[in-house]
């Protein structure tokens, strides 16, 4: 929990003199070149707004989230509150909050929530349309989590994502200068990594972040995918079975105990230097680099980030999270809340809070590609392009109560922990998580 | 005259006032109303409602429809829940046998002379006094498969090569679950069964030993059966705390590796929150039910049982 203080108010100066000069430093003229449309919504008087936040990963994001809150409440009267909780109450809270018709006006909530209950949602499509024209386009994932039919229900805020964090050393230790781009490369510089005694380690336990990004990544990168266009169940299929030889190839490189790893197992054991390559979002560099630890602190040199390889099906197949922000229909200012969610959609607030959060957000539109941040730091730049090379859960069919059970129930995660583990093999592995599936996707 | 006739029907309306009060009945429905109340506001309708749920097809954000038995027919071909079914009742009971082998022994300790007899018995209290999530985290740690200060300290004294993998294996994290769960439950159990023991008179000890009983003896026929009254009220609550036990498995575990560690109360929250079918969630918790009535009936009215508590048998 954490709320508005008097002393946050008073660095609020500070603040936006920081976030105007990295707009105007950040080369984003060109967006703003063309025409500005126009986008006319006046919060309704004496507003009063309550947001609901996933708690920060990184302090910046929390900081310049509440700053940029600060400064829309000087700029209209609105009041605003801003209450954060874990990832994980997020979606119960989200869920209670539409079910009963009363909680905050405003949540950025987890993935698909908005395909949970679309009803309750005020419509932002004049929002999403405005944020489009005005910076360079939407990409095509965040129109599949934002719209439902032809109606914008949410607007990604962005999305928190992993890449392949290694240990540059380790990696020209075994031969490599980078990760490779493909996969039989990925698994050479793995057992290359393994046989010079630092083994990589990727999260196989019930994880909800970490395990389900590379667990879905490895199964879409062979073509394999829990189903199809129509919503029929297809993970039982050869391409499946071969990401699953391929995964447990991969697996017999790993440190052992991944199988119970949870979220924040790969961070302990990278930042304690008993693995040398993981997937994760851009929080181990940052706990390096600002780590009162010497030696952690000299690691942040020796990190490096590349992408996730690209397998057979010849695209990036990477699942990273989203978080949408959605306006209920309860809501008694629903202009108001509208506005404030563009607000914080601006360039001068958007650029200055993606800096803050130091690469853990990257954008849905495209005018963000050129914020400073992802260019400051080279190391910064793979996060860039999360949302643009990413899927989404339940690819290739469509967002809702299937894909979100399915997703809950780990039935992509288990189906690699089991083949990987060897307690079944791949085919069987891919015949339970297609029962598994089927029930949730029964007619 | 006319005063002695209206005070005479003030009497009357009185007695009648007062009768109606004084009747049993109603006097009794008047004493029950407020915690009957309570009960349905509290027990009853979230129960209701509960069980209600599972029978349809609610999801979060959407309103259900009835749908029969269908929740409970789906679930029983799903693996992950047969398989919960199974760690729940593994968990429950050998973390119960433990715990109530292991209490026993504490409260048959405690209750001796000893030297700081209250700083001892305020001791064992305190695993149950942390909170339950604080206790999980710390087990969580030290079952980490790198970080394990178990391991560490078996490595460092040279009894084993390589870190022990606590969660990494379905068995040894049922073991270690469970082992978490009886340190957590043993100073309930020894506490009460304390308290038991000390209501035994000791002059039935003293009778005992003068008629040449050994101490094994004076255990099986005196201690034992004097102590099943309470042995069996705290057997029910053991048993129904292990079963329903959530933040345990959610903190170390979230019921991984594999499922193996997922237990009905997990597997209903995990489907019903995080997953949004409530319905289905609802039917979990629901079918939890049957074992939960099935145990206390058992504990509950056999161990009390005036003859088998004197180690007779049904006639």
């Amino acid at each position: 929990m954490s709320r508005f203080t008097r002393r946050d108010a008073l660095i609020i100066g500070a603040g936006v003199a920081a976030g105007a000069a990295v707009g105007a430093g950040g080369g984003l003229g060109a967006a703003q070149a063309q025409a500005t449309p126009e986008l006319k919504l006046t919060p309704e008087k004496g507003a009063v707004l309550r947001v609901l936040r996933p708690a920060k990963f990184v302090q910046g994001d929390e900081t310049l989230f509440l700053e940029n809150t600060e400064k829309y409440v000087k700029q209209t009267g609105v009041k605003v509150t801003v209450d954060s909780v874990g990832f994980e109450d997020l979606r119960p809270k989200a869920a209670v909050a539409a079910n009963v018709g009363k909680g905050p006006d405003i949540v950025y909530g987890w993935y698909d929530d908005a395909h949970q209950y679309p009803d309750k949602l005020v419509d932002v499509t004049d929002v999403a349309e405005y944020l489009g024209k005005k910076y360079g386009g939407w990409y095509p994932i965040a129109e599949k989590f934002g719209k439902r039919g032809n109606r914008w229900v949410c607007l990604p805020l962005g999305a928190a994502g992993a890449k392949m964090v290694y240990r540059i050393s380790w990696a020209k230790d075994a031969g490599f200068d980078g990760v490779p781009g493909d996969m039989a490369g990925f698994l050479k510089l793995c057992q290359g990594l393994k046989a010079k005694g630092y083994p990589p380690g990727f999260a196989l336990g019930n994880a909800v972040g970490d395990g389900n990004t590379w667990c879905h990544w490895v199964v879409w990168a062979f073509g394999g995918k829990m189903v199809n266009e129509k919503d029929q169940v297809v993970i039982n299929s050869p391409e499946t079975v071969a990401a699953l030889e391929y995964a447990k190839q991969l697996y017999e490189t790993f440190i052992p105990g991944t199988l119970s790893w949870l979220d924040p197992s790969n961070n302990k054991a990278f930042l304690d230097g008993q693995i040398s390559l993981t997937n994760n979002g851009i929080s181990i560099y940052y706990a390096a680099k600002n780590s009162s630890d010497p030696t952690i602190k000299a690691l942040a040199a020796d990190i490096g980030h590349g992408n996730f390889p690209v397998g057979p099906v010849g695209k990036p197949t990477e699942l990273h999270l989203t978080v949408p922000a959605m306006v209920f229909k309860y809501s008694k200012y629903k202009n108001a809340a509208k506005d404030y969610v563009r607000f914080m959609f601006e360039r001068e607030q958007y650029v200055p809070w993606q800096q803050a959060s130091i690469g853990y957000w990257s954008q849905p539109l495209r005018a963000y590609e050129q914020s400073p941040i992802w260019t400051d730091d080279p190391k910064h730049t793979p996060y860039r392009d999360i949302m643009k090379n990413m899927l989404w859960p339940s690819y290739a069919g469509s967002l809702g109560y299937a894909s979100a059970a399915t997703l809950a129930d780990y039935i992509m995660v288990n189906m690699v922990a089991v083949a990987c583990s060897g307690t079944k093999t791949p085919k069987e592995a891919a015949t339970e998580a297609q029962r598994r599936a089927e029930r949730y996707y029964k007619v | 005259m006319a005063t002695v006739v209206r005070e005479a029907a003030i009497e009357r309306r009185e007695s009648r006032l007062a009768r109606i009060f004084d009747h049993p009945t109603v006097l009794s429905v008047i004493f029950m109303l407020p915690a009957g109340l309570l009960l349905t506001l509290f027990l009853t309708y979230p129960l209701g409602l509960g069980i209600w749920l599972g029978f349809t097809d609610t999801r979060i954000g959407r309103p259900g429809a009835f749908i029969g038995l269908e929740n409970y027919i789906s679930l029983f071909g799903d693996g992950v829940f047969l398989l919960s079914v199974f760690n729940t009742l593994l968990y429950t009971t050998v973390a119960t046998v433990f715990k109530f082998a292991i209490g026993l022994w504490l409260a048959l300790l405690l209750n001796n002379r000893l030297p700081f007899k209250a700083f001892l018995r305020a001791i064992v209290l305190l695993p149950f006094i942390i909170p339950t999530v604080l206790s999980a985290i710390a087990f969580w740690w030290m079952y980490d498969t790198q970080f394990s200060i178990i391991s560490f300290a078996l490595v460092e004294f040279g009894l084993i090569d390589e870190f022990i993998d606590f969660l990494g294996q379905p068995n040894a994290a049922r073991a270690s679950v469970i082992a978490a769960n009886v340190w957590r439950g043993i100073p309930f159990v020894a506490i009460c069964l304390l308290a038991g023991l000390q209501t035994i008179s000791p002059s039935l000890y003293e009778a005992a030993a003068l008629d040449g009983a050994s101490a094994w003896q004076r255990f099986r026929h005196i201690t034992v059966p004097t102590l099943m009254p309470i042995l069996s009220i705290v057997l029910t609550f053991s048993v129904l705390f292990t079963f329903t036990d959530f933040q345990l498995i959610y903190a170390i575990t979230r019921g991984g590796p594999i499922n193996a560690t997922h237990l009905m109360a997990t597997l209903a929250f995990q489907r019903a929150i995080p997953g949004g079918q409530l319905g289905e969630g609802a039917a979990i918790a629901t079918a939890m039910i049957p074992f939960l009535v099935a145990a206390t009936l058992l504990s509950y009215y056999g161990l009390q049982r005036r003859k088998w508590q004197q180690g007779g048998k049904d006639d």
